[in-house]
Formats: C-alpha cells, structure tokens, sequence
C-alpha cells in the first residue's frame, strides 16, 4: 500500500510550529521520548519501546566455521526487518531503500566500532567459532526507528548469554544450561545511535523525529556515540547540507547518550537479580 | 597490525606522504563517446570511471516520475578484480546498494534537479581498481562525468576520505590505511560555499579529535577541487581547440 500523503496544510503546521519551537507531542528541541525497555524469557530477547516505535531484538548464537581472512574472530551479524505490521507502507517488495541504509548503519555502528570482542568468540583458530546473529524486527513505527534499533542491538547483545565450551585438544564440549551456567559476551563499550532532523534547509533542528516530522524532514544526521564520548559513526542522509561547525557542535549533545549507558546498566543489574 | 606503522617519527606515512597530502590524481573527461557524459579517475591506484545518461525520460514506470524535478539514479559497481582477494557479487550486495544510495543523495542536493521536470539522471560509476578512497574517487569521477554531460549542478562536488592515527589526521587513506581499523571519515564537500553534501564515518573517534579530522577531509577535498577544476578547463580548452575556435 502506498503512504498516504502528508497534506499541504498539516506540512505547514508541522513547520510553523518547529519555527516557534514547538513540537507535537510537547517535547524541546532536545528531548528524547521515553524509552521502556523490557526482557523476555529468553537470554537476548528484549522488546524497546522508543514512544511509540517498538522494536524487538534477539540474540542468537551457533558454532560455525570461521571466515578465511579472520581465522581467529567469531562472526557478527545484523539484521534489521520491517515488519508489515509496523506501518502499512512496509510491503515486502518496496522497503529495499530504506532496509539496506538502516541495516548498513546498523552494521557500521555495532560491527565496526568493534563493541563486541570477537577473538573470545573463537573456539577453535580457523575450525570453529561462534556466530553471534542479532535479528531486529520493527513492529511499530512511529518515527527514529535507527535509534530505537540500536539501543534494542546493543541491549539484547548485552543480556545475551551464550553457551559454554571447553577444548579439549581437538574435542569441543558444549555445555549445556543446565550443565553449566551460559556465559555473558564480551562488550567494550556501548554505541547509541542519536538522530538529528533538519529543517527548513538546516536551520532547525529536532533530536528524536517523530515519524510526522520525519515526513517533512530535510535530512537526517545520526550520530552514534559510547559513554566515553567516542564517536562511533556519524550519518548523513537525506538532502541536507550542512556546515562543519554545525557537526561539531551537535556531537556535544549525544554527551546525554552517557544517561542512556547508565540506565541500561541499571535495567541489567535489576534482571540478573 | 603488530610492526606496521601508518605513521612515522619523522611524519610520513607508509607510501612516503606526509599527513594532510593527497595522492596523485589524474582524471580525463569524455572517455565514451557513447555516454551523455563519462569521466575517468586516478587517486593513487584507486582507480573509478563514472559514466552518465541523461537527462532523459523516466525508464520503467511512469508513476516515479517527479513532476517538479529530475530523478537521479546512481548504480555502483565494483569490478571482481578490482580488490585483492576476487569479489564474488560486483553489484547486488548490501555495500553496493548503500553506496549507490549515498552517491544518490550526494547527488540530488548538487545537480539542480528542478530544471529538469519529470527526467532521469543516470550516473553508473564502476571501480576498477580499489586502493582505499572509493567513495571519495566515484564522486569525484561522477562529478566530473556530470560535468562533461552538461547537467547544470550548483558547485563542483569534491570528495576525499580522512583517518586518524596517532594523534594526526590523515587525509585521502590508502587500502592499508583502512585496513588497520582506525577511525575513518569520507566527506562530499561543496568547495565554494562549504557545505557538506555528504558525511560519513566509522570506528571509534574521541569527539574532541572530531573538529580536527573533519577540518583535514575538507582541506583535502578542496585540493581535489583545484585539481579537477585544471581538469575541466582542460578539456574544454582541448575541445574548443579541436572545434577551430
């Protein structure tokens, strides 16, 4: 089905207001809607609720053989799908754009920034490694839904934990939960993603677009950041232009992404007790 | 990455650059005579040819056509032979499909798509030869490709990946230099007014480095920018010659 199309009046609302500084729902220009997060039953399966947009996460892993160029790392991988039942736009045939940039960022953001060890996930140099493989499913859009993806990633990967293994010369054993207690991965640090809308050319700016503002957004810059004020990848899309000062004073505000690690600790420590 | 040094004590990089200096570009314009517009680029060994057709009709369906603007559409590939170990899918996989999504948007905002209702652009680069930079040698062999089609666009769109290593940046990386897993940044400048058609960047970076890498990628872009302006006049003084003007 084709998204209906914005009006030519609530457009010009949308914009009047973000000129007087005003959003829909009643946020400031640097708010972050609420962010629920909750575990299943699983380890490595949570459900993030950013506002409205819903996404789920899980974590899953299996012995495979290693890739020929990286014989001692274990194997990443991401995947991002929008379910149908997230916007009636999202057919299975139309959504391939849009997949392919947020799962590259995906990828770029997690795998790249290396917040995951992938030596310890080596079992055996060049014969067996474990493939960590984390689906996300969008069952909800209401807008930012890279944001939302990345906090689902990071914090399933961080409640994932998989079984154990002991080597025993060529031997490999795997332990089963009841056997031994699964072992948590190895993680770094903790990338978020932030996402800035431009309008109006550049010259405003909203964190957190709701998918409204989305609609008559300019471009979209996503700024993925760890506690210790490292910038993990930085995005550009859409038309925007922008100036270099303007990058370099946005990536001061992802400093609150420093809150974001500290309530996932949180939330973490609660579920293991 | 034990015993490779990206940076030397005395300041040089491992194929003898200094920090900010760019490798040796040499582009030609007009290589096809088929094409509306083609362009061959050098930076270093990366080597890309760009090639363009239009503005024409909307192929395919009608219903995409925008009924103010043109429609750009790029498509990337990257030849089998063009890295090290054999590639096995030129084009179809996910890095080609978001490099010709971010060639699109580098695009759109730089040609001015408003002149041509309702139109296509196509813009198909092919990577011959991959030494690091690619994304900076597409569009800067796109641009001149869409330059020699005559397709009026704002400024010319200048190109060049940026690193940091050791407390310096580094501009315009080799394939080693990318390999070594340090951060990296690939910028799309707009070199007359400064503005950043397109900004990208992996791996961890401290943000307080952030001003000093982006500040080298811009250096370096417009470097490329006085280079294929030499380029462009160039051909145009060629082409003028042979024309008995």
């Amino acid at each position: 089905m084709k998204e209906t199309p914005l009006s030519n009046c609530e457009r010009r609302f949308l914009l009047r207001a973000i000129e007087e500084k005003k959003r829909l729902d009643g946020r400031q220009t640097y708010d972050y809607r609420n962010i629920r997060i909750s575990f299943g039953t699983d380890y490595g399966c949570c459900i993030v609720e950013l506002g409205k947009t819903r996404v789920l996460g899980q974590v899953s892993c299996e012995l495979v053989s290693p890739k020929l160029n990286r014989a001692t790392e274990g194997i990443l991988f991401f995947n991002l799908e929008l379910s149908q039942m997230a916007a009636p736009a999202f057919e299975p045939g139309r959504q391939s754009d849009l997949l392919v940039k947020l799962n590259r960022l995906l990828e770029r953001c997690l795998r790249n920034s290396k917040c995951i060890d992938t030596e310890s996930l080596c079992v055996i140099a060049g014969e067996k490694v474990w493939q960590i493989r984390v689906d996300l499913h969008l069952l909800n859009h209401d807008g930012n839904i890279i944001d939302a993806a990345s906090i689902a990633a990071i914090v399933a990967l961080c409640h994932f934990r998989r079984p154990d293994v002991s080597v025993q010369g060529e031997e490999v054993t795997l332990y089963t939960p009841e056997e031994r207690d699964p072992v948590p991965l190895s993680i770094h640090h903790m990338p978020i993603c932030v996402s800035f809308a431009f309008f109006q050319k550049g010259t405003y700016l909203l964190v957190d677009p709701s998918e409204r503002e989305e609609r008559v957004m300019d471009g979209l810059l996503v700024i993925a950041m760890n506690k210790h004020r490292e910038i993990c990848t930085i995005q550009s899309s859409g038309g925007i232009m922008l100036l270099k000062d303007q990058v370099s004073a946005l990536t001061s505000v992802p400093v609150r992404t420093g809150h974001f690690s500290e309530v996932f600790k949180d939330y973490l420590v609660t579920k293991r007790h | 990455m034990a015993g490779l040094e990206l940076l030397s004590d005395q300041g040089y990089r491992i194929d003898g650059r200094r920090a900010g200096e760019l490798r040796k570009i040499q582009a030609r314009m007009g290589v096809f005579a088929q094409a509306d517009g083609s362009a061959y680029i050098e930076q270093g060994n990366t080597k890309a040819l760009a090639v363009v057709y239009g503005p024409h009709e909307i192929r395919g369906s009608r219903s995409r056509a925008l009924p103010d603007r043109a429609l750009v559409n790029c498509q990337y590939s990257s030849a089998t032979f063009s890295t090290g170990e054999r590639k096995r899918r030129p084009h179809g996989d996910r890095k080609s499909c978001e490099m010709g999504l971010q060639l699109r948007q580098t695009f759109e905002a730089a040609i001015l798509t408003k002149l041509h209702p309702r139109s296509q652009i196509d813009i198909y680069v092919q990577v011959l030869q991959a030494d690091g930079g690619t994304y900076a040698a597409c569009v800067n062999a796109a641009t001149l490709a869409v330059m020699d089609a005559g397709i009026p666009m704002r400024d010319f769109v200048c190109a060049c990946s940026a690193g940091f290593v050791d407390g310096t940046a580094l501009a315009d990386l080799s394939h080693v230099e990318e390999a070594a897993g340090g951060p990296q940044l690939a910028l799309a400048l707009l070199p007359a007014s400064g503005q950043i058609a397109l900004l990208e960047m992996d791996a961890r970076l401290h943000e307080d480095h952030l001003e000093q890498v982006l500040e080298a990628a811009a250096q370096a872009a417009r470097d490329v920018h006085t280079l294929l302006d030499q380029v462009v006049r160039q051909h145009v003084q060629e082409a003028s010659i042979l024309l008995g003007d």
